[in-house]
């Protein structure tokens, strides 16, 4: 903190700071401001204000469905990573077995690799079992990250779990099952909650996977957000407006819950954890 | 598995010591899901890439390699991802610098900085495209500053795309930047103080040996979503020609043409050249690590 005058380097990075929020800010503004606006055409403000565009965005994008859709994918995608990726991640904390590291880049891959390069054999193999289309098409091509998602994250957090804890329960005479349910559970319920609210954000937000495996009946929010979008034109811009800023506000209050359980850089990748 | 389950028991005892046990049947699953939606897809659009519509097994590579209008997507891709990498890595590193100890307001900072990431580039493109626009704020503020007599064209072309990608990529690169930074102990640069070295030396000298692994990682990182650009390279760029990047060429293949094994060579090579790019970096970081560390002790 000392010797802010003497630092013009500090200075010229918080310029640069400064001037990305300003930025940042107008590209989300310009998009609410929009779409609570009559007509805006050329001035500094919409000439004046309505709330008309959400009606029409409503009724014109189907969004009760879209919404409904974007909760059903989210939450089976949740249970099912959840559910394969826990016990995965505690052999892989536990145990040290030949081809250890091979498994791991295994489920490194799906995270590493962009989902627009996979996706598209992905769909074709979708498209082949008839399953591309439909809501299971949609949670199947969304658990592919997902679920090394959770074993990575979930992996670093067992191993910080005392197996000297598991060992007791077991000297005490509780079988594997009571050891999962009575032991390991309440110890892992902060690490699942957190692992499951990275991975909602994640699945809300992935636009390339939904967008090549879903059908009419089954685009979540942000691909019917891209929809609207690359149809501009037949639509009104403002309604369009009024369904980014659902998924706008959508994804801030998603996000303002993430961070009250897990650290903002682990929102963007694996780091190791603080708790 | 199955072997472990019927061996004799000296067997068992002797996988069991070398960690195999049934404690790695929780591993089946998760597997299973990784085999089946991401191994199998990848290998059978391998194999589906070879065994065109028609002509031989080449075909569709030819084709690829022969038609400029497909060949140059590579470098069109290369064009705006190398760039857009460049930008994000670079101003991400004496950001991080400043960050790093304590600052009042870093947690914050993150906050908002994570708030594009999960936006998404969707909605950035759309954002773009009102902010950016002709008639968008932040023309109009150029040619309020007298910077420009006329609305700079933002949208609809490669600047559009770049932006896009500063915009959601930028943030990504500095969390990270910031994670490695906050990993090197700050007692080596204490130590280098105390020897005499002013702030530059200590950047050039201590900082920046013991970051640059982190930072090609960063960069690879980086540039894979760079590369992958796809919904802002249709939305607010200009998808026919000067920002038809190769994940739009792979999709207009596949779901357009509906020639899925020209679409799956087209995403294959789409990973070829990904992975020749990231296994320069890591090349590269190989060479630097071993000099930092065996160099100076």
């Amino acid at each position: 903190m000392t010797g802010w005058v003497a630092r013009p380097g500090r200075w010229v990075v918080w310029a640069v700071v400064v001037f990305f929020f300003v930025n940042l800010a107008g590209v989300v503004l310009s998009v609410v401001v929009d779409s609570f606006g009559t007509q805006w055409f050329g001035t500094w403000l919409p000439d004046g204000f309505t709330t008309h565009w959400y009606a029409d965005a409503w009724r014109e994008f189907g969004l009760s469905d879209v919404l409904l859709t974007t909760a059903i994918v989210a939450l089976v995608v949740i249970a099912v990573s959840v559910a394969v990726g826990v016990p995965a991640a505690y052999a892989l904390a536990r145990r040290s077995f030949p081809g250890k590291r091979l498994v791991m880049l295994l489920f490194v891959l799906p995270i590493l690799i962009p989902p627009i390069t996979y996706g598209i054999p992905l769909a074709t193999v979708l498209y082949k079992f008839h399953l591309a289309g439909t809501i299971t098409g949609v949670i199947l091509a969304n658990l592919v990250p997902s679920v090394p998602f959770v074993v990575l994250t979930m992996t670093p957090f067992i191993e910080q779990i005392d197996p000297k804890i598991e060992a007791a329960a077991r000297m005490s005479g509780a079988r594997t099952v009571s050891v999962f349910t009575r032991i390991l559970g309440p110890l892992l319920l902060p690490g699942i909650l957190a692992a499951s609210i990275l991975v909602l954000v994640r699945t809300v937000g992935m636009f390339e996977l939904t967008f090549l495996t879903a059908g009419p009946d089954s685009t979540t929010l942000v691909v019917a957000l891209y929809n609207s979008v690359f149809a501009a034109g037949i639509r009104a811009n403002q309604s369009v407006d009024a369904m980014a800023t659902i998924y706008t506000a959508s994804m801030l209050v998603l996000l303002l819950v993430a961070l009250r359980f897990v650290n903002p850089t682990q929102l963007v990748t694996r780091i190791r954890e603080e708790t | 598995m199955t072997a472990v389950a019927t061996a004799r028991p000296a067997l068992r005892h002797r996988l069991a010591e070398r960690g195999i046990d049934r404690t790695l049947l929780l591993l089946v699953p998760g597997l299973l899901v990784v085999a089946c939606l991401f191994l199998y897809p990848f290998l059978y659009g391998l194999q589906l890439s070879f065994a065109p519509r028609k002509g031989g097994v080449f075909a569709n590579y030819a084709r690829f390699f022969g038609d400029p209008y497909l060949r140059n997507t590579i470098w069109t891709t290369l064009g705006i991802a190398l760039p857009a990498t460049f930008v994000n890595v670079l101003a991400s590193i004496p950001i991080a610098y400043v960050m790093r100890g304590r600052v009042r307001g870093k947690r914050l900072l993150t906050t908002i900085l994570v708030v594009p990431i999960t936006l998404g580039t969707v909605l950035t493109a759309q954002g773009l495209i009102m902010y950016g626009g002709p008639a968008g704020w932040l023309n109009k503020v150029l040619t309020v500053l007298g910077v420009t007599d006329q609305p700079l064209p933002l949208i609809h072309n490669y600047t559009g795309v770049l932006l896009s990608l500063v915009i959601t990529g930028f943030p990504f690169s500095f969390l990270l930047t910031l994670s490695y930074l906050s990993g090197i102990d700050p007692s080596l640069e204490k130590a280098a103080a105390t020897l005499g070295a002013n702030g530059v030396q200590r950047f050039r000298r201590i900082t920046l040996p013991l970051l640059a692994p982190g930072l090609a990682i960063t960069f690879c990182l980086s540039f894979v979503m760079a590369f992958s650009v796809f919904p802002s390279a249709q939305l607010v760029g200009d998808p026919a020609n000067e920002t038809r990047v190769i994940s739009i060429a792979a999709y207009h293949a596949a779901f357009e043409e509906y020639d899925y094994s020209m679409g799956s060579a087209v995403a294959m090579l789409m990973a070829v050249v990904m992975l020749i790019v990231i296994g320069l970096v890591m090349a590269w970081r190989g060479t630097l690590y071993r000099g930092a560390t065996g160099g100076k002790g």
